[in-house]
């Protein structure tokens, strides 16, 4: 098993590697080796799940280091949704390296599967974190596209039309795509929020106790609100909200991660 | 069978001596006709393009066809012969299989990367195998340069850079917007080469064009030319805000669009991406408004710089292309000497089956009361010591492609075929 999760890390870092030098000279060869490596340390990492979900008998996010994996394998998944549905150069040499990292920090926190405290055994788990971390993969790919924006957009701007240039795709697709996924990972988070607020009832007895990660995540939340206020009353198109799901994203990070490890609450996991 | 290749292009000849020598509309049709008419001719594609007429022979003899070639392009045209001394040039064998390839991968093109010469190939050929001129070295010829041609393209980045300021815009343009066919355009002025770029926008998918013109009776006109409408000068700006690409390219001494005016015309939109190209000299478009987020300004250096570097890096893909092609042209020119041995291992074939058959009837002559079985017997020995006996030959013949000249002549002495009884 944990061989397992080391060789969907390694067949990421080398995802990771061919995409950067796509960057600097892509081939058809190179595109389709960064999408079979993806591809395959995409098949590990499932097997690596089902086979840590069979061993406990729950989801397995119930720790930071299966959290991180679990969020590691959405993003990875959404990834080749885009990818098949868009067609869009590049954005594996993007998207592969923030994998990567998340994998990285995940294979560095401890692994082992301690018994769920009776009171989060409900099929809340499920629904709760799934919609979470699908809304959160989301936002990452978000972020992702929005920074392939400013590049072009940069670019364009200073007039450098070099190859990265021409293998970029155009700004309007980008644009469209990130706020296509914003849209995607907000009703996902409304619901997380929503659907965490019964199950707190259920297995606590409150909906709301002010726990960090409540409050990261209703200001996760408003910063979407922002978002999509910005782009669609205000105009804050293109580069601007480009900025911004680079921000939400942020916030989204140290939700993820910052909050469990710097802040003690509710969600911190069995320890 | 040899390849000719006859024509001019130009690089050897002005554009009165293409126009008249083009095989356009009718003249197509009879033109191959005709030329299949010519003696020792046995296959023909016309290639006539306006920078380029060139026809593919398959004749008996090269060096024969060539002053039958020059009559028939002087009096089926009605030139004098010499006015095409200078412009014809003629290639046969390796040469002309060059040519070929070089010309559908777009390497002798005037804009050297261009992708029109290879759908021009492709009518060229489709319309000689409609008229059933062409034989099968031209067919397998023909299809090999189409796919040399794909292969170039493919493997460089050739026809991926524009090289004229107009085409620079277009492709900015692509690069800035997903589908131009939802896009509105707007020409601002009506300078020539504005011209250009709102006709290469069109051929684009662009659909919406307004014309805004000082003279308004000229706008219209010009509207009317690119099934657009005309909009008032002084109400340009007010358009502006449904506009998605602008060309400007008036001969105002003076800025006529400011960062103010695009700065509330932004706002107006929503921030919508705008795309602003004044090849105005002196330029109409202040500098300036390129600060603004989503709007890009470039102007006629910018764009000229696009097409400078785009040149550069062209060639170094032509480069590329050029080593493809001669790969590709080895390549064909291997299988093409690998026809020479046919005939040879036909007639050996034809030989051996022959003196078999006579011995075999002798054989069954002299023995006489055979059954069916022991005659099928026998004969079945027969083919398989003739079969070994001409199997060495012929796998020689086939794979020994630096000895096969002397091999046919060996093997034509040593049984006896002569040359040209086959076919």
């Amino acid at each position: 098993m944990v061989i397992l999760f080391e060789l969907a890390l390694t067949f990421y870092f080398a995802a990771t590697i061919v995409g950067v030098v796509e960057l600097f000279r892509s081939s058809k060869a190179t595109t389709r080796m960064m999408m079979g490596l993806a591809a395959l340390g995409f098949l590990i990492h499932t097997v690596n799940i089902i086979l840590r979900y069979v061993l406990s008998n729950h989801l397995p996010i119930t720790n930071l280091h299966e959290a991180s994996s679990f969020f590691a394998w959405s993003i990875v998944l959404l990834f080749f949704y885009v990818e098949y549905r868009y067609r869009i150069g590049l954005l594996g040499s993007f998207i592969m390296p923030v994998v990567f990292l998340i994998m990285l920090s995940s294979s560095i926190l401890p692994r082992e599967i301690k018994p769920l405290s009776p009171v989060l055994q409900s099929y809340w788990l499920g629904i709760h974190t799934t919609l979470a971390f699908i809304g959160d993969a989301a936002f990452a790919m978000a972020a992702v596209i929005g920074v392939m924006y400013l590049v072009q957009e940069h670019f364009l701007k200073r007039k450098q039309l070099g190859s990265l240039f021409q293998r970029l795709p155009n700004l309007q697709i980008l644009d469209e795509i990130n706020y296509r996924l914003i849209t995607i990972g907000f009703p996902l988070l409304t619901l997380a929020i929503i659907t965490g607020a019964l199950w707190a009832e259920s297995a606590w007895g409150s909906y709301w106790r002010w726990d960090p990660k409540e409050v990261w995540s209703l200001i996760t939340w408003f910063i979407y609100v922002f978002v999509l206020h910005a782009r669609l009353r205000v105009g804050w198109k293109g580069k601007k909200a480009a900025y911004l799901s680079i921000i939400g994203f942020a916030v989204v990070l140290f939700t993820f991660f910052g909050v469990n490890l710097l802040l003690k609450g509710m969600h911190t996991f069995v320890r | 069978m040899k390849l000719l290749v006859t024509g001019l292009n130009h690089k050897t000849a002005p554009v009165e001596v293409r126009e008249r020598l083009a095989f356009d509309g009718p003249k197509l049709e009879s033109g191959i006709e005709a030329l299949l008419r010519l003696d020792g001719v046995s296959g023909g594609v016309i290639l006539s393009t306006c920078n380029r007429v060139e026809v593919y022979l398959t004749v008996q003899d090269p060096e024969r066809s060539i002053p039958l070639m020059k009559r028939f392009l002087s009096e089926f045209h009605s030139i004098k012969p010499e006015s095409l001394e200078d412009a014809l040039y003629f290639y046969s064998g390796s040469e002309g299989v060059r040519h070929l390839f070089r010309v559908a991968s777009s390497l002798d093109s005037m804009v050297v990367g261009e992708p029109q010469i290879l759908g021009q190939l492709k009518d060229a050929f489709d319309f000689a195998l409609r008229k059933k001129a062409t034989d099968v070295y031209l067919n397998k010829l023909m299809k090999k340069a189409i796919s040399v041609a794909k292969r170039v393209r493919t493997e460089t980045r050739i026809a991926e850079n524009a090289v004229s300021i107009s085409y620079a815009a277009v492709e900015l343009a692509k690069k800035i917007f997903a589908d131009l066919e939802t896009k509105t355009f707007m020409l601002l002025g009506a300078g020539e080469m504005a011209e250009l770029a709102v006709r290469h926008l069109i051929t684009n998918g662009v659909r919406d064009v307004r014309v805004a013109n000082r003279t308004y009776e000229r706008g219209v006109e010009l509207a009317r030319e690119f099934c657009g409408r005309a909009v008032r000068f002084e109400e340009f700006k007010d358009e502006l805000v449904n506009t998605d690409i602008i060309i400007c390219s008036t001969g105002a001494p003076d800025y006529v669009l400011f960062k103010s005016d695009m700065k509330r015309i932004m706002k107006e939109r929503k921030n919508r991406s705008v795309f602003i190209i004044d090849i105005s000299v002196p330029r109409n478009v202040d500098p300036a408004i390129n600060e603004l987020d989503n709007v890009y300004l470039y102007d006629v250096d910018d764009l000229q710089e696009v097409v400078d570097s785009n040149m550069l890096e062209r060639r170094k893909e032509a480069e590329k292309a050029e080593a493809i092609v001669e790969e590709e042209v080895e390549k064909f020119l291997r299988w093409e000497t690998s026809l020479d041995a046919v005939p040879v291992i036909v007639a050996l074939r034809q030989r051996a089956e022959e003196i078999k058959s006579e011995e075999l009837k002798r054989l069954f002559n002299r023995l006489g009361g055979l059954d069916e079985r022991q005659k099928r017997l026998i004969e079945t020995s027969f083919t398989a010591v003739v079969n070994r006996l001409i199997h060495p030959p012929t796998v020689a013949l086939k794979e020994d492609a630096e000895a096969r000249d002397s091999l046919i002549v060996l093997i034509r002495r040593l049984y006896g075929i002569n040359g040209d009884e086959e076919e």
